[in-house]
């Protein structure tokens, strides 16, 4: 099927980005869609693998290697080689109830596990999967499911982040009444307020899909912060079941000198905030905002990036990021062959726009911050360490500061992306749940119980911080669980 | 041998069923044509069996054979002597019966035995005249014959003088014999078991019993008496497959001696069951009642065949005539037939099915003698008349001394032909006569149109169900459908009308071990042909196939009436829904169609599927006897949420057994409407459990629905239909043609199936006399598949959308079925080979091991006993364990140069063996290089395609390994599309660039399991010092024919899995033909034992291999060597593509695509990594288990036992014991191979003559030239010498002449082959089969005795299947020659004057020139080289193959001089009047040849040229023309 040979006539090929310097002019996406019959032509890459590891998900070494959803991906490859759009949405569905976000936010383990790659640039699986669901969403063939007939049962879904979405969509499917309780004043969670609208558009692309949603029956509810302003035991008193899926949002903190100083902040509230003034209407009235500033960004994950991309949009003055790690290398390590996730040098969105705007990448590798300093006004300046990597008599590498290698540098705004630790605890021990040995609420993959019955729990919460599409993964299972514990038996995938 | 009397054949146990007992022969008879009886004619035959002694076969013992006899005419001068002795007065001719009994040796038992049967005879009205002892002599008798020796004693009965007609009488005395068997065998009087009437009949007698051919005579003293005397003897001496006691098993028997084997059996016996109970005769009165059952079930094919032969004579039909039915010509695809014979055979095939399968049946009713071929011609029997009348036809050429000038015809049976000597007319009747008389006693052709419909005539029904769209997904999931099937089966179907190909091997789960709902075809898996039976080609020999079936009542076979072919005719087993239409509407007096729904109510569970069926069974009763329904339809039509579908297989088969045991089956034809079946293999096993007709409504459904999703292009639903319907029909006949059936008639309720995982219970309710060796599941877990789809499909609440599952059974998929290489393992597998890690390794044999959560194959279901353990430094060491290790046979064509270079390398590194596969290998790869390491293969392949296979080629192995099967395609030939034909490929296989390549199902030298015994022997002669190797697959009876190979001297046998790898295939064969090797390497272990064969053989088992963990299980159920492919294939880079048959592989491994080979990054110690790894693992498993060595471990399956505690819903009903059932015997029996094999190659012409002769030219390059005396017991020679010059002179031999040797005689077997230039050999007289097999540069020059005076030209001068597989030489025969001639030729130079069916098949190159008549068939297949045939007749042109060539007038000059040249050479080696006449008006005659040349072919011979044109020379030009012709899309190719 497909195309045999199409990896070798073909060139791996994207769709351009608009340029850096023009893009972050604005808020708005910053990819072009592709072409169909180039699009099509990437799809004929696809080799139909016997063995596709692009869909495998499964950790490997510490990384994703293969899409954790379990994308059928050479199966819509080949349908859009064929030019089989809607059939290439069925099957993409099939799997992934959110394919718009995966396909924009996803660092997409399956392009690095894809077997092409092994000898040449792999398939370009993330944006072929992006260009068949926002297809769909123009040709209409998205549009609301509401169950044939409802079971009677009720089910809460505490957080709206992709895992809540997930789960709510599946249990709505299966005849549930579906209430979803978010504390922020908008849905989506992380995909609301932790992603820039430039990476993922809210009004556009994550209130489509929750529109979507309240029209198949699912109900939201926003600034309800269950804990603070609903009763947590009402709660499982009213619904039949819960799933939890509050996300791992206690950020890693930096405990040097200065920390309290005023300018210095946790990535997610400055991207929250710039996102909600945004959507509000004033994207300039940030109460954390970078023009004109010196911007330190600590920390080279994406969080980091979005913190880099935002404060270009927001006009700064400059824009350093300090990565602790080394420089990663251009091509694998021999460490880290294929299918293993790849550990190699990217530049990202924001870095791109940094290079453009001030001439080269904003990341510093190898360097960690030692203190703070600055005065009533807040933060002025930073000194930083470079770190070496020894090896210990465990056999672990540990960072240590190399010896005079201490510099200074001038910063107003100093972003903390360093990750997060794990969830909330408050919520969890109101509801009486067990933690486990990393402080995130104790519940096997796979079955997603807790230790309360009729309590499930799914995404970051249970797993720790994770990716969008481990998300969906839990959301998807902890519904089929819950739905096994509410009628017995379950048909949910 | 325990179960069952110590000096009897052992019973069935363990694995071991003697009911796959195969034995195979040389046949052979002597008659005067005049019916002048004389003791010479004795003498003569006695002389024939004792040269064909080869084919015959001893066991472990030398002096016990397995059987030889004689049939004669009533010698009454004889016995009236010795009865006069014996004080018995016999009465003439024709009013006494006489027959040898086997009885037991103790006297009490024997006379109790023998007043029964004084009672019988007396109760049938005839007088007992008394008894007599037959002298024997048993002390040239081995031990095992003489143990189980009966006591032989003489019967005479006289006639009841009431009785006027002699036939009356012979029908009494039948009647008799069959009572005795069924009072007295069956009964527990002492004794019993040796009760065997060989024959009882007034006309003719039988000698027989279990004794080598020269031990005949001598142990039956009559037989030497001059007074013994008779115008005919049919002999027989026979090759079995076991060691076992078998007196009754020798033949003849009453009318036939057969060579071959029945592949049909099974379905042959339940439908001769069936129809019994219709038995009416006139003849036999009352009597029919006392000859049931007809078929005695402990007989072998043989005495089956002779069971219902009988029948049918007694019952009143002429033996021609029944031999006609039972054997019929292919007569559907006969363009040349009579009508009146093709409507005998049509009014016949509505009686009775064909028993199929290879056979030269030899019979006689006392009066006429004869003999009929196979339809295929599979074995080869050739016959001499002589000036006074004699006529001698046996298997082989020479078998009697005949002065050359009293030979009047030599000749040959033909493919469908009778032969037949009539002593009473006194003359021979040729086959045409025969058919004419017997087609024109009756006027068939009118009854049959009178009667017989057929569907084309059938008015067109008014309406077609149409496509339900909306329930669509739902009915596709509630029978299993998933997104894959539609991908990977039916689009290929549907699209060009060809079965799916895919490649590699299956690692899937075992149906019965999966975790998935499967559905229950997934259950069986298809038999095959190997070694005792061909496989036979299907597509290139489309002729012998035939696809029509018959629905309808069947008659009385006792008194068949002209109604009895009022039938529906349809033109195949696959319905469209418009042909289905009309039938469910046919009104037509006398075929009345009923229906049945399989339906039944979902929430019932197991105990409403059982009920369904049972009502099911008895609605169909009713319908039968009531309504006289003639035609059921059952039909699945209408699943919903309330109703689930019967599995269609489970359904038919309980339907189908249930009416034969009620004895109404053969009253009614089985039609099925179904929803499920979309695969060939499901299609297959329904046919092959008895439905006629299926009608895949669903399969169209979803056709339909994949063009509205546009995801089947540019096709309309009608042409997708019908091209499924041709792709199904192709493909039932290809899984029935590996079979080496060739009629879906005979197919037909023929269960040549094994059920793997099915309980007993299930299988003798529903599936009765299916294999099924390991119980599994129930019918509560078939019940709870069906629901679990049934749930998918509509769910109990919810609106998930609605769409098919992934599937992952031919792709992994997440969610899929579990496959033991997943992206995890392979990952694994592959980090531990780079880095060296043994602890990596660990982990990805973790992974495979453990399977105590994803069940897959029978290994995971066996634990370790543990015992004392030793210490690990005590345990043999890797170095010497790797040396036990086999890289698997993938040719280079298959995989790149670079993965099958690096292999060999490996390999010979660690001193274990890689294959070159069936695709030669470069001589180049013989030089080590400089760095020391060996590309050279040490195992050498010779598959059915032998390319490449030259005298050089055979003296550079280690191992010679014939290839009679492959997991992944057993019973399968394959082909090499000409785009992979790259120069380089080409070369190696002495073909040229460019052309496809097709290798044959079956090797056509080996048709028998003494034709395999021939070709160990042909290549032990081609390398003296390689071990020679048989690879076969599992299957139920595999054990038996590994003792068969045993017994034919090879030296290791390979028991491969059914899930071995491929470089392409039918997806049907690759996961649903053959077994596991778990139970077939069991299976051989406890058979090789219990035949105390196991000393000799060195067992290897292959098929998904992994770990040490899997080497260990092998070892313990009896392994000593072991093979691996895909996992070195996977160390060296291979991720699983599964895309090796489209070139594209991107590991660079299986492609020959010079930018993807690129790409390849493995290396030798990827594999070598490997290699130890799986030692290291072996050898930590052996110190816990605590054994030292590995010879230790071989067959210790107490060490072994099933897993505990398995949670697998569907694991539970497993049984291991026939897995790990040791045959208890003493330790005087070898458990592993200790023994070398005697292949009595001293005795061989080669070494007491021929090496000493030729030793000049072999030191020293001298000419020798000698005369020498030849007979047809000399075989294979001249390869012995030819081996010996190419190891001192390399490939280019010895200069033209240098030795010529000039033999005078009838040559046996195998003439000249493999032999090398320099060689010329001058024939005298006449050959046997092979001449000039694997020929590489000699001459074989064959021309009859000078003394003789038949015309050359129109006598049989060689045998069947010269020049197989010869790569270069010349070849002139002065005569004509037998079938298949020239067959897969790639390179030699021959002229002959006439040559039988099918001739240069699947040639690739070469030149042949036949100065005669072709027989059907010709050029089929071929693809390379060129033949030019002498039409003088003008006929000619419709005898060929079309296929794939094209037919020419010889007009080109080039071509005239070569064809000139040819015809001169051959005048002046031969002298032949032909060629001589020829040449004498050249311009006149050369018009009457044509020129034969493959399109293909002809085409890259002209990109050649072209090539040469644009001033490219060499490689470069055929390089330019590979591409060029690899783009051009119009290529024929084959297929």
């Amino acid at each position: 099927m497909g195309k045999p040979t199409g990896f070798i006539e073909y060139l791996r090929e994207l769709p351009v980005d608009r340029t850096p310097l023009e893009r972050i002019q604005d808020w708005r996406e910053f990819h072009f869609h592709m072409e169909d019959r180039r699009l099509r032509h990437q799809g004929a890459r696809c080799m139909d693998c016997g063995v596709p590891f692009c869909h495998t998900g499964k950790l490997l070494n510490g990384g994703a290697s293969g899409c954790p959803v379990n994308n059928l991906i050479p199966e819509w490859n080949d349908l859009v080689y064929r030019g089989l759009w809607r059939e290439a949405l069925e099957r993409l569905h099939k799997t992934n109830n959110f394919p718009e976000f995966t396909g924009r936010v996803c660092p997409a383990p399956c392009e690095g596990s894809c077997v092409l790659g092994i000898n040449a640039p792999p398939v370009t699986i993330k944006n072929i999967e992006n260009s068949i669901i926002d297809r769909g969403w123009e040709e209409g063939w998205v549009f609301p499911v509401p169950p044939a007939e409802r079971t009677g049962k009720s089910v809460a879904v505490i957080g709206s982040g992709p895992a809540g979405l997930a789960a709510a969509a599946q249990l709505n499917q299966a005849g549930h009444q579906v209430t979803v309780f978010e504390r922020a004043d908008r849905p989506g969670g992380l995909l609301m307020y932790g992603i820039p609208n430039m990476k993922l558009d809210k009004q556009a692309v994550v209130l489509r899909r929750i529109k979507l949603m309240e029209d198949s029956g699912i109900r939201f509810h926003c600034g309800a912060n269950v804990g603070t302003n609903v009763d947590p035991q009402m709660l499982l008193k009213e619904f039949d079941a819960a799933v939890l899926c509050t996300g791992a949002t206690v950020p890693r903190d930096l405990n040097v000198d200065g920390r309290q100083l005023a300018g210095v902040h946790f990535a997610m509230d400055y991207l929250t905030a710039s996102t909600k003034a945004l959507l509000n209407g004033g994207p300039d009235h940030s109460p954390i905002h970078a023009r004109d500033k010196d911007v330190i960004v600590i920390g080279g994950g994406d969080t980091g990036t979005d913190c880099v991309g935002t404060a270009m949009r927001q006009g700064c003055r400059s824009i350093t990021q300090f990565e602790i790690l080394p420089e990663p290398p251009q091509d694998r390590a021999a460490d880290n062959p294929w299918p293993e996730w790849p550990k190699i040098y990217r530049m990202d969105y924001g870095q791109e726009e940094a290079a453009a705007r001030f001439g080269s990448d904003p990341r510093v590798f190898l360097t960690t911050v030692r203190k703070f300093t600055g005065d009533s006004q807040g933060v002025a300046q930073l000194a930083t360490v470079k770190i070496g990597w020894e090896q210990g008599t465990d056999g672990r590498l540990r960072p240590v500061e190399v010896a005079g290698s201490e510099e200074t540098r001038p910063a107003q705004l100093v972003l903390l992306a360093m990750g997060f630790l794990g969830p909330e605890s408050q919520l969890i021990s109101d509801l009486g749940l067990q933690l486990d040995a990393r402080t995130n609420v104790e519940a096997e993959y796979g079955k997603f119980a807790t230790s309360v019955p009729g309590v499930f729990a799914a995404g970051d919460c249970r797993r720790g911080q994770s990716l969008v599409v481990w998300a969906i993964n839990e959301g998807r299972g902890a519904a089929r669980e819950c739905d096994r514990y509410l009628m017995g038996s379950t048909d949910l995938p | 041998m325990n179960k069952g009397a110590p000096h009897m054949r052992p019973g069935k146990q363990g694995l071991y069923d003697p009911q796959f007992e195969h034995d195979a022969c040389g046949v052979g008879f002597v008659v005067d044509i005049k019916g002048r009886k004389s003791h010479k004619i004795l003498q003569h035959a006695i002389e024939v069996l004792r040269n064909l002694d080869h084919r015959g076969a001893s066991g472990a013992e030398t002096n016990t054979g397995d059987g030889a006899g004689v049939l004669l005419q009533m010698p009454h001068a004889f016995f009236k002597e010795v009865a006069r002795k014996a004080r018995l007065n016999l009465p003439p001719p024709g009013a006494y019966g006489s027959g040898i009994i086997f009885l037991p040796r103790n006297p009490m038992s024997r006379r109790r035995l023998e007043e029964h049967f004084e009672q019988i005879v007396q109760s049938e009205g005839q007088t007992l005249i008394g008894w007599r002892t037959v002298p024997t002599d048993n002390s040239s008798l081995g031990e095992t014959a003489r143990n189980s020796e009966p006591f032989m004693r003489q019967v005479f009965i006289g006639r009841d003088p009431a009785l006027t007609d002699e036939s009356v009488f012979e029908r009494k005395l039948y009647v008799i014999r069959k009572r005795a068997y069924s009072e007295i065998r069956a009964s527990t009087m002492g004794g019993a078991e040796y009760w065997y009437v060989p024959s009882l009949s007034h006309k003719t007698f039988v000698y027989k019993g279990m004794l080598l051919t020269g031990q005949l005579p001598e142990y039956f003293k009559d037989l030497k008496d001059p007074a013994m005397e008779t115008a005919l003897a049919l002999v027989h001496s026979r090759f079995s497959t076991n060691t076992f006691p078998s007196w009754d098993r020798s033949h003849p028997y009453r009318y036939i001696a057969h060579n071959g084997e029945i592949n049909t059996l099974r379905g042959n016996i339940n439908w001769m069951k069936a129809r019994e109970a219709l038995f009416e005769s006139d003849v036999f009165g009352e009597d029919v009642k006392k000859i049931l059952p007809i078929v005695n079930p402990n007989g072998s094919d043989s005495a089956m065949f002779d069971n219902v032969l009988e029948l049918l004579v007694m019952a009143g039909r002429s033996l021609p005539h029944a031999v006609m039915m039972m054997i019929p010509e292919p007569w559907s695809n006969h363009e040349h037939m009579d009508d009146s014979l093709r409507a005998f055979y049509e009014y016949h095939s509505s009686l009775m099915e064909p028993w199929d399968g290879p056979a030269s049946i030899a019979f006689t009713d006392g009066h006429k003698i004869g003999a009929v071929l196979d339809r295929n011609g599979l074995r080869p029997s050739r016959y001499y008349v002589t000036k006074d009348d004699m006529v001698v036809m046996a298997s082989e050429a020479g078998v009697l001394d005949l002065p050359p000038e009293d030979v009047l015809i030599k000749g040959r049976l033909q493919p469908g032909r009778m032969f037949l000597v009539d002593t009473e007319a006194g003359r021979i009747v040729d086959d045409e006569e025969i058919k004419r008389q017997v087609a024109g006693e009756r006027p068939y052709r009118q009854w049959l149109d009178e009667h017989l419909l057929r569907l084309e005539n059938l008015p067109a029904a008014p309406e077609v169900p149409v496509p339900d769209h909306d329930t669509l997904v739902q009915r596709q999931i509630a029978f299993g459908y998933t997104f894959e099937d539609q991908r990977v089966l039916l689009a290929p179907m549907a699209k060009s009308g060809v079965e799916a190909v895919g490649s590699m091997g299956n690692d899937a789960a075992l149906a019965a071990l999966s975790s998935k709902p499967r559905l229950l075809f997934d259950y069986f898996k298809q038999l095959f042909a190997q070694v005792t039976n061909p496989p036979i080609d299907c597509i290139r020999e489309e002729l012998i196939t035939a696809s029509e079936v018959w629905l309808g009542s069947e008659g009385n076979l006792l008194m068949p009436q002209r109604a009895d072919c009022r039938r529906l005719e349809l033109a195949g087993p696959i319905l469209t829904n418009e042909e289905f239409a009309r039938i469910r509407r046919l009104h037509e007096p006398g075929l009345k169609v009923g229906v049945l729904s399989i339906l039944f109510r979902a929430t019932r569970g197991e105990r409403g599927l059982i009920k369904s069926i049972e009502e099911l069974r008895h609605a169909a009763r009713r319908m039968v006897e009531d309504e006289e329904v003639n035609i059921l339809v059952l039909s699945d039509r209408g699943v919903n949420r309330e109703f689930a579908a019967v599995p269609s297989l489970l359904a038919v088969s309980a339907l189908h057994h249930y009416l034969i045991r009620e004895g109404l089956r053969t009253r009614v034809s089985l039609v099925l409407e179904t929803g499920e079946a979309r695969e060939v293999h499901h299609f297959s096993l329904l046919i092959g459990y008895g439905c006629s007709a299926i009608n895949p409504y669903l399969a169209f459904e979803t056709l339909d629905g994949m063009i509205r999703d546009e995801f089947l292009q540019d096709i309309d639903h009608a042409k997708a239909c019908s091209n499924f319907s041709k792709a199904a029909t192709k493909g039932v006949i290809k899984v029935m043609s590996k079979m080496g059936i060739s009629a879906v008639q005979s197919y037909h309720g023929a269960q040549v199936f094994e059920a793997v995982g099915l309980r007993q219970d299930v299988i003798d309710e529903y599936f009765t006399w299916t294999p099924s060796r390991i119980g599994g599941i129930g019918m509560e877990v078939v019940a709870q598949e069906i629901m679990m789809r049934h749930r998918a499909a509509f769910p109990a609440r919810g609106t998930h959308i609605a769409a098919l599952g992934a599937g992952g059974q031919y792709q992994w998929r997440s969610d899929g079925e579990t496959h033991l290489f997943s992206p995890e393992s392979i990952h694994r597998l592959q980090k531990a080979v780079r880095t060296g890690s043994f602890e990596t390794y660990r982990s990805y044999a973790q992974l495979i091991d453990d399977q105590s959560t994803n069940l897959c194959t029978l290994r995971g279901l066996l634990e370790f006993k543990s015992g004392d353990s030793v210490p690990l430094e005590e345990v043999e060491s890797v170095e010497s364990i790797v040396r036990r290790f086999k890289t698997g046979a993938m040719s280079y064509g298959s995989i790149s140069k670079e993965a099958h270079e690096t292999l060999a390398i490996a390999m010979n590194r660690i001193g274990g063996k890689s294959n070159t596969g069936e695709g030669g290998e470069d001589p180049e790869r013989y030089q080590p290089l400089p760095n020391g390491d060996s590309r050279n293969s040490a195992i050498k392949q010779v598959a059915s395609g032998r390319f490449g296979v030259t005298s050089e080629y055979l003296i550079n192995a280690r191992e010679l390994q014939i290839k009679m099967a492959q997991g992944a395609k057993p019973g399968e030939g394959g082909q090499l599309p000409g785009s992979k034909v790259y120069p380089w490929v080409a070369k190696t296989r002495h073909t040229t660039a460019g052309v496809g390549l097709i290798s044959p199902p079956p090797h056509h030298d080996i048709y028998s399991i003494e034709d395999l015994a021939e070709l160990i022997h042909d290549l032990k002669n081609g390398n003296r010092d390689a071990r020679i190797s048989v690879k076969l697959v599992a299957e139920v009876g595999v054990g038996t024919i590994a003792a068969g190979v045993a017994k034919a001297h090879a030296e290791v046998v390979l028991i491969s899995g059914y899930d071995g790898g491929t470089g392409a295939s039918p997806q049907t064969s690759i996961t649903h033909a053959g077994l596991p090797w778990e139970l077939g390497l069991a299976e051989t272990h406890q058979t090789l034992v219990l035949n105390n064969l196991r000393s000799r053989i060195t067992v290897e088992t292959d098929g998904q291999l992994k770990t040490g963990r899997d080497v260990a299980i092998a070892a313990l159920l009896g392994a000593e060597e072991f093979g691996f492919a895909t996992a070195p294939l996977v160390s060296m880079g291979c991720i699983m593509m599964r895309v090796c048959h489209l070139n594209t592989c991107p590991a660079g491994v299986a492609t020959q695509d010079p930018k993807l080979r690129e790409r390849f990054a493995g290396t030798p110690e990827h594999v070598v990594n490997f290699m130890q790894f799986i030692a290291r693992d072996l050898r930590q498993i052996m110190a816990q288990l605590g054994f030292r060595t590995i010879n230790e471990m071989v067959g210790r399956v107490d060490r072994l036992e099933p897993r505990k505690a398995i949670a697998h819903w569907k694991a539970r009903g497993f049984d291991f014991s026939n897995i790990l059932y040791q045959p208890d015997l003493g330790p005087e029996i070898g458990r592993y191979c200790t023994d070398t094999q005697d292949h009595s190659l001293d005795k061989s012409l080669d070494v007491t003559t021929l090496l000493e002769l030729c030793k000049p030219a072999i030191e020293q390059g001298k000419a020798v030239s000698a005369d020498v005396a030849i007979r047809n017991v000399h075989r294979v020679v001249g390869t012995i010498t030819g081996s010996a010059i190419t190891r001192r002179w390399g490939a280019r031999g010895l200069p033209e002449d240098t030795v010529q040797l000039r033999f005078k005689g009838s040559a046996g077997q195998s003439f000249g082959a493999f032999i090398p230039p320099g060689m010329t050999f001058r024939l005298e007289g006449d050959a046997n089969d092979y001449v000039g097999k694997g020929l590489s540069g000699g001459r074989i020059i064959v021309s009859p005795s000078p003394a003789a005076t038949f015309v050359a030209e129109e006598n049989i001068i060689i045998g069947n299947v010269a020049l197989y597989g010869a790569t270069s030489g010349e070849a002139y025969f002065r005569g004509m020659a037998g079938e298949r001639f020239a067959v897969r030729n790639s390179g030699v130079r021959t002229v002959v004057e006439g040559v039988g069916d099918h001739g240069c098949e699947y040639m690739t190159g070469g030149r042949v020139v036949v100065l005669g008549a072709t027989g059907r068939n010709f050029a089929a297949g071929m693809s390379g080289g060129v033949a030019y045939v002498l039409d003088e007749a003008g006929d000619g042109r419709s005898r060929i193959n079309k296929q794939m060539v094209a037919i020419t007038g010889v007009t080109d000059a080039e071509d005239i001089a070569e064809l000139r040249e040819l015809i001169e050479r051959h005048w002046q080696h031969t002298r032949s009047a032909l060629a001589r006449r020829l040449l004498d008006a050249w311009d006149a005659n050369v018009g009457k040849f044509v020129k034969i040349m493959p399109k293909d072919y002809q085409r890259v011979l002209a990109c050649i040229k072209k090539a040469h044109d644009q001033g490219l020379t060499g490689d470069e030009a055929i390089m330019a023309a590979f591409e060029e012709n690899a783009r051009d899309l119009a290529r024929v190719g084959g297929n």
